[in-house]
């Protein structure tokens, strides 16, 4: 058994994860429609390689990658493109994305997959491999996979599966490593060896017994020497930087990346995608959705990327005082202004919300500075002063007091006695900060262009003048009689 | 629709500052068994004073009058400062004491949240300066004084100053245990034969070190329940134990035991509850630490070579001050800048 560490703070919410693993992970239907967006990973949106009236297959690129970080999107359903265009999306902004809506034909009907052996490729290959098969980090970030795995120089000695799954409601890891356990753990191997690492730490909180339990099994039964590590429940304990200290008593330095202290993690889920792209061919076409809150049957699904959420949550019949949904757990999630949204590789659970379940917060008071805030950052800030600097819009002090050091977990405001969303506000004085930046690269831009234009004229004068000048020296010396002719000259010009 | 986090823990402002309330309670209840009712008198006055000018202040800043009443940071104020007036104190020095830390030390700052000095101890220098005499009479524990009165009596004297017939003033106060060994070792008297004398009980004064017990008891409750840290009690307890211990140690003639500071004056109370006060003490551990360190200091150093029986208020007050270069000293390192090679950018004023 490794020796574990503690990270600063954390909290202890109700997990709410009961509900959702009673029963099997479930498959969702296909429904009439699938609406499939480009932009579905973090990078730059892919590029659309089909057009409208297509015939697609199950598993038929789409989407072609576009720029260094991208990944490809595929039809998850063989049909029809009916449209190509703007549709909403769950996204913060609020604003529509490019999508493809396909038209499923029912009839499932696969592409050519191609298998491969992980042995016999090198490392570029199935880099772009990877890439090609769409596979990016499904613990929402939805980083792509292949950008991790170019480590470069670098070595890695220990590569983490994290199966931490803090944050309440959500139970699709959970449910994905008690049923495909043999699964997870012969992507883990093919992970391992594309970083060449030394050891695999399988972290998951002490809350799921039965996952524990399932993937100790399938390391012993594929003879791998994996370590399965229970960890304490503490929120949030998933996120990268935090666990890989708990498991490695390692800190990654502000700004750099976990290679850079010989970790590399990936969460289940895409270890998962990876042994489907490799073993089967797959590209990541579906993933597990957990729907819970306040309906009738909360429960896992696989659900095919593109599947309407609406439709999705009809499954698990939503009570009739809901008053809205969330993306993702209760903690990080994004509000869902409108359900009519597609499921995408960064949809890990859909929550229906009532008043009795999620109560709008009291009205916030003043910050009385009781620093319960600080007690439980776990990136160590002074949550209190980065509220006061944003609220007072003192956006320099806030960056030297290490603002983006903040990795939004909300724990501050979890536990905020006055009901301060504090997490709001760090957003926004990111997100001042970023325009402001922005402005001040343009305005930079602008006046180099505009010094730049200066210089130019200020130096074509100059030419024109040495020009005329040797111009008029040569008249003279050569025709030194002709002096009327030069007035001429001169008078001309 | 709301944004994340979509659930919190159920805690409020208001239920922190009841909490500290009811840890104010052993050392009330000691109160009355040791000096009688009176103090219940001034808390009452002190209470409603607080309110109405609470409320009469929201009003005029505009702020939601509800929400605010409701905090319950106005009683606290109320409570702490009607516990450092002696209890046969006029009913307007109590009402002029809380109406200038509310309005004051506490609105004109900004309301709750942004007030730089503690305001019961704003309130409490306000009165020591002006009313000095009021505010050093104090009533003698029971059993002590020549005459004891029974309740009526005090809220006759309290509210209209008028005593019986047959009673002085001078035969039912007396200074306080602090105020008597100050005076006494300037008239040349050893610390000993002071502590001869029958105000003085086990370890400080007769029935105030039980007064000041049950404020530990309270703070104490505070610990346990997480409402306070241990930095600044331990800080300025350990501070007053140490300074008091060397003077002893060096000159004990001169130089009364640490154990009589700590049971004496406002040093239990100032601990745990006034200078723990979070708005207007530090929010990191070192600079809890720091400003502790120099309230027992100051205390001590009021105490014993200053011109007022105690120093608990002004040493809050002093601290106070320095309360914002001190945090700006002691930012605890950020997750990932504590190790070598990463982005150490400093915090800057």
């Amino acid at each position: 058994m490794i020796k574990l560490h503690h990270f600063h703070g954390g909290i202890h919410p109700p997990d709410y994860k009961s509900q959702s693993t009673q029963s099997a992970i479930a498959q969702a239907p296909l429904f009439s429609e699938i609406v499939i967006p480009f932009h579905q990973h973090a990078g730059e949106t892919a590029k659309p390689i089909v057009q409208v009236g297509d015939h697609v297959l199950k598993g038929q690129m789409i989407g072609m990658p576009d720029g260094f970080i991208s990944s490809a999107v595929h039809a998850s359903t063989s049909g029809t493109i009916a449209a190509i265009g703007l549709r909403p999306v769950a996204h913060p902004s609020g604003l529509p994305n490019l999508c493809a809506t396909l038209i499923p034909d029912g009839k499932e009907q696969w592409c050519q997959l191609e298998p491969v052996d992980y042995r016999n490729h090198s490392q570029a290959e199935l880099q772009q491999l990877l890439r090609m098969a769409g596979v990016v980090g499904l613990g929402g970030a939805t980083f792509p996979s292949d950008i991790k795995l170019r480590i470069g120089k670098q070595q890695v000695n220990t590569l983490i599966l994290n199966a931490a799954e803090c944050e309440p409601y959500i139970t699709c890891d959970d449910m994905l490593m008690r049923e495909r356990a043999d699964e997870i753990v012969q992507g883990a191997e093919m992970l391992r060896i594309m970083v060449d690492a030394e050891q695999v730490l399988i972290a998951i909180e002490d809350n799921k017994p039965e996952a524990i339990a399932a993937m100790q099994v399938a390391v012993t039964m594929s003879g791998v020497s994996f370590e399965v590590v229970p960890i304490p429940s503490i929120y949030p304990g998933g996120s990268a930087k935090q666990l890989i200290l708990i498991l490695t008593g390692l800190e990654v330095p502000s700004g750099k990346l976990p290679t850079d202290v010989g970790v590399q993690s990936f969460n289940v889920a895409t270890t998962y995608s990876v042994y489907r792209a490799f073993a089967h061919g797959e590209p990541l076409l579906s993933r597990i959705v957990t729907v819970s809150g306040n309906v009738l049957h909360a429960k896992n699904y696989e659900a095919l990327i593109g599947t309407p959420m609406n439709e999705l949550v009809a499954l698990s019949e939503t009570l009739p005082d809901s008053n809205g949904y969330i993306m993702g757990g209760p903690m990080m999630g994004l509000p869902l202004p409108d359900i009519h949204v597609p499921v995408v590789k960064a949809t890990n659970c859909v929550i229906a919300t009532s008043d009795k379940l999620f109560p709008p917060p009291p009205p916030a008071l003043p910050c009385i500075r009781c620093t319960r805030c600080v007690e439980v950052c776990p990136a160590e800030l002074q949550p209190q002063d980065l509220y006061w600097f944003a609220k007072s819009r003192e956006l320099g002090k806030a960056q030297s007091f290490s603002l983006f050091d903040c990795i939004e977990c909300g724990a501050c405001s979890y536990v905020c006695p006055s009901h301060i969303p504090l997490v709001q506000y760090y957003r926004f004085a990111k997100s001042e900060i970023h325009a402001r930046e922005k402005e001040k690269k343009a305005a930079d831009l602008a006046r180099e262009r505009h010094e730049f234009r200066q210089l130019r004229i200020e130096r074509e004068k100059q030419e024109k003048a040495e020009k005329l000048a040797a111009k008029a020296k040569a008249a003279q010396s050569l025709k030194p009689a002709k002096t009327d002719n030069e007035v001429i000259t001169k008078s001309e010009v | 629709m709301f944004y994340s986090p979509f659930i919190s823990k159920p805690d409020s402002v208001a239920q922190i500052m009841l909490k500290v309330l009811l840890a104010l309670i052993p050392g009330i209840a000691l109160y009355v068994w040791y000096f009688g009712p009176a103090i219940l008198v001034s808390i009452t006055l002190a209470s409603l004073t607080a309110l109405t000018t609470e409320t009469l202040m929201l009003k005029l800043r505009n702020r939601p009058v509800m929400a605010f009443l409701k905090d319950n940071s106005a009683l606290l104020t109320a409570w702490l400062l009607a516990l450092s007036i002696p209890p046969l104190a006029p009913w307007w020095l109590v009402v002029v004491g809380t109406a200038f830390a509310i309005v004051i030390a506490k609105h004109l700052y900004g309301g709750l949240g942004n007030n730089l000095f503690n305001p019961a101890m704003i309130g409490y220098a306000v009165l020591i300066i002006s009313f000095p005499a009021q505010m050093t009479s104090w009533i003698a524990p029971h059993g002590l004084g020549q005459v004891e009165l029974i309740f009526l009596e005090q809220i006759n004297y309290i509210f209209l100053g008028e005593l019986p017939p047959d009673v002085a003033l001078d035969a039912i106060t007396m200074a306080t245990p602090l105020d008597t060994m100050k005076t006494h070792l300037h008239l040349e008297q050893h610390v000993n034969q002071i502590l001869d004398m029958p105000i003085y009980g086990r370890l400080a004064g007769q029935g105030s070190e039980l007064v000041s017990l049950g404020f530990l008891l309270g703070g104490l409750y505070l610990l346990l329940t997480r409402i306070i840290s241990w930095h600044i009690p331990v800080a300025y307890l350990g501070t007053l134990l140490i300074t008091a211990g060397i003077f002893h140690l060096l000159d004990p003639d001169h130089y009364v035991a640490p154990m009589f500071h700590w049971f004496s004056g406002a040093a239990m109370i100032g601990a745990f509850f006034i200078l723990t006060d979070p708005v207007s003490s530090p929010t990191t551990s070192k600079g809890k630490l720091i400003f502790a360190t120099g309230a027992g200091l100051i205390t001590y150093l009021i105490r014993t070579f200053g011109g007022f029986p105690d120093g608990t208020a002004f040493a809050t007050l002093l601290m106070n001050i320095c309360v914002p270069l001190i945090v700006l000293y002691t930012q605890p390192p950020v997750f990932g800048k504590k190790t070598k090679g990463a982005d150490k950018s400093k915090v800057q004023s």
